[in-house]
């Protein structure tokens, strides 16, 4: 072996090295793209511009489609005829037209195969170990969990993808997180990630793609992996990868887009050789101890303003940074919280089970498991939104839907729902939520909307108390 | 793409941290499938008051900065959603030049691809400029992207940093996507290789009998 060829790699740069056409100087290079997930929010404008200049679509065979950010979750059957809003209506029209113009294969919204475009890609066996994935959306890092490097793009470059299967990208610097140990009970992968982000901040990654490593992603499900590695974002990152291992690999097996026979084969050999070299190097680090993690709830307006569900909220008072301070206290308006709370203190209006953060069968198995026997409380609307068609049927054939709708939980059909505010799912007057979701932005999930993120489990418990509530208590 | 040089414009104060792109552009609003007229929802919760009214407290709200060319931001700006559309509602609104001391990966893309320029300098420098934005109708600034230098209202001159790329394309106006099928052969070329290499990956999302 000659000293280039021991020079080891990360994940990321060998996924990177294998994907580059060709350098653009100047530190940028135009890279492959093999795998384009495209919704109804941000590609009208990127078709209406392949329009304008007569260009197709490159690799309509590397593109799928789907709406999942505008439609209702309830009434599926009657397709694109029962969106009420017009405008959303007009959105997912579009899109239908712009499939059926370009040859873009789509999954109808009457379809079982239909959901949010993060949950669909993996649960097609689309989204593969190894493969540069870009989508309209800054939560497509959720494919990460998968080994592939996948991160969100503008509309412009959207349209770029569309017409030539490239990016014009600078490479990022690689960044490990490591968490070793088991966790807790009652801690889930959703409080592992909130408790990265508060510990490095909302711009701790900027510039990086993280690797997520340890044992305590060793021994998280596939689903698991996809929670954590969705909200890398929030912690800055432009993608969040798994290497990929045997879990990766049974998880992709038979799924209706996966390799089959010899291609399989072919496949399997080449994701074995992804995970990074030992002795790799990253140009940043963090390390958490699994330990260390309790259940985590957010009480401000980005998701590094979290803490965990014993604490208590925080008090500007005692912050030096003046700008820090100020974001505090906007937020604590916001929120309409008094310092030094008791977190379990803070009461509820609204229950969200939902989002590509955290949608899939075992987050509503974790959900239901709290929700059994238990009803929710009163004053409280909660709603479970699975993240696709076959999640739904899958919670349906198990017995979970009885669950959550013996306890009081609306159980709907697939989409974005709650997550945010574009279809008919929002939060009214202001009501304050314990959401699934990924994002506490001022006014997401409604005008005024107070936002509190959590795992499933810790959001049935909210349900189910009427506050935020440890899920540890409830047993 | 609208070509950028030379920019003189009045400077707004933005001093809030970790500004997201759902409080530069509400979701709500996503559901437009133009990329024009998008100003009227910009800064929609900050700029309006519960009863659509004016906040008069919101600095482009204040009479010099009506006419805002260039924004003075604080750490992480534009974070959070991949959408395009708030630099396109910055760009309506007549915004062509952010200053801050970082901006979010997938916001500063964005922005390229509309003649929009973001500029990451030294927090340090950012608190001078921030205190020059102060100055109402004389937070006058002029960026030059030739020479990347910005000319304060006092005249002195600061230095930024741009990768060379980028500067080519927005001093030229350029489509990037132009400039990419310039590479189609290149691309023919990767494709081939990609095929024999991963073969599985080809034909991929097309019906399967
Ligand atoms: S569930 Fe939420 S975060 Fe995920 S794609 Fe939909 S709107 Fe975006």
């Amino acid at each position: 072996m000659t000293e280039a060829m021991a020079q080891p790699r990360t994940l990321f740069d060998k996924i990177w090295e294998s994907h580059v056409i060709a350098p653009q100087g100047e530190g940028t290079y135009l890279i492959y793209i093999d795998l384009h997930l495209i919704h109804e929010v941000t590609t009208p404008q990127a078709f209406e511009g392949l329009k304008l200049a007569g260009r197709k679509v490159r690799r309509p065979d590397a593109t799928m489609a789907v709406a999942d950010h505008n439609i209702p979750t309830t009434n599926r059957a009657a397709g694109v005829a029962g969106i009420a809003n017009h405008e959303s209506k007009l959105q997912v029209d579009v899109l239908e037209r712009n499939v059926r113009e370009f040859g873009v294969p789509y999954f109808a919204i009457d379809s079982i195969d239909q959901g949010i475009v993060h949950i669909i890609g993996p649960e097609q066996g689309l989204s593969q170990p190894g493969m540069t994935i870009v989508c309209g959306d800054s939560h497509t890092a959720t494919h990460g969990a998968m080994g592939a490097l996948a991160f969100g793009i503008g509309t412009s470059e959207v349209e770029h993808v569309l017409a030539t299967q490239t990016l014009i990208q600078a490479p990022a610097k690689n960044m490990l997180i490591e968490v070793n140990g088991a966790l807790g009970a009652g801690v889930s992968p959703k409080d592992v990630i909130l408790a990265i982000i508060a510990k490095i901040g909302t711009a701790g990654g900027t510039g990086h793609v993280f690797e997520y490593a340890g044992s305590t992603f060793r021994d998280m499900s596939m689903e698991g992996r996809m929670t954590v590695c969705n909200m890398s974002i929030e912690a800055g990152a432009r993608a969040g990868l798994v290497a990929p291992d045997e879990k990766t690999i049974a998880y992709v097996m038979g799924r209706p887009f996966a390799p089959k026979g010899a291609a399989w084969e072919q496949a399997v050999a080449y994701w074995r050789t992804l995970p990074s070299d030992p002795g790799a190097k990253y140009d940043k680090e963090a390390h958490l101890d699994a330990a260390d993690i309790a259940p985590h709830v957010t009480w401000g307006t980005n998701p590094e303003q979290a803490a965990p569900i014993t604490g208590r909220v925080p008090d500007p008072a005692r912050i030096d940074d003046p700008l820090r301070r100020a974001a505090v206290e906007r937020a604590l308006q916001y929120m309409q919280l008094k310092p030094n709370t008791l977190l379990t203190e803070v009461p509820v209006q609204r229950v969200f089970i939902g989002s590509c953060t955290n949608s899939r069968i075992e987050d509503l198995r974790a959900a239901a498991a709290i929700a059994k026997g238990r009803k929710v409380a009163d004053g409280v609307t909660a709603l479970v939104v699975p993240g696709s068609g076959h999640v739904k049927h899958q919670a349906e054939e198990e017995g979970l839907d009885r669950v959550f709708l013996e306890a009081g939980f609306q159980w709907r059909d697939a989409g974005c729902s709650m997550c945010m505010s574009m279809n008919d799912d929002k939060a009214m007057n202001g009501e304050r939520i314990a959401s699934t979701s990924n994002r506490n932005f001022e006014g997401r999930q409604g005008k005024n909307a107070k936002t509190h993120l959590m795992g499933p489990a810790m959001a049935a418990a909210a349900a189910v108390t009427g506050h935020l509530a440890d899920v540890r208590q409830l047993g | 793409m609208e070509k950028f040089t030379q920019l003189t414009g009045v400077a707004a104060p933005l001093p809030i941290i970790n500004l997201d792109t759902d409080k530069i552009f509400p979701a709500i609003y996503l559901k437009t499938i133009k990329r024009t007229g998008l100003s009227q929802w910009l800064f929609q919760e900050i700029r309006f008051r519960a009863d659509g009214s004016e906040n008069p407290d919101f600095v482009l709200n204040q009479a010099p900065y009506r006419n805002a060319k260039i924004l003075i931001g604080a750490d992480n700006f534009g974070c959070g959603s991949s959408r395009e559309h708030a630099p396109w509602a910055l760009l309506d609104f007549g915004i062509r030049c952010i200053i801050a001391p970082s901006f979010a990966d997938i916001f500063y893309n964005n922005c390229f691809k509309n003649g929009v320029l973001p500029i990451a300098l030294h927090k340090e420098i950012v608190d001078e400029l921030m205190e020059d934005a102060r100055k109402g109708a004389n937070a006058v600034m002029t960026i030059d992207l030739e020479t990347q230098t910005i000319t304060r209202p006092d005249g002195d001159k600061v230095h930024f940093e741009l990768d060379a790329f980028r500067k080519h394309c927005l001093l030229n106006g350029l489509d990037d996507i132009g400039l990419t099928e310039q590479k189609s052969a290149e691309i023919g070329v990767y494709e081939e290789k990609a095929r024999l290499a991963r073969p599985w990956q080809f034909g991929m999302t097309q019906p399967r009998t």
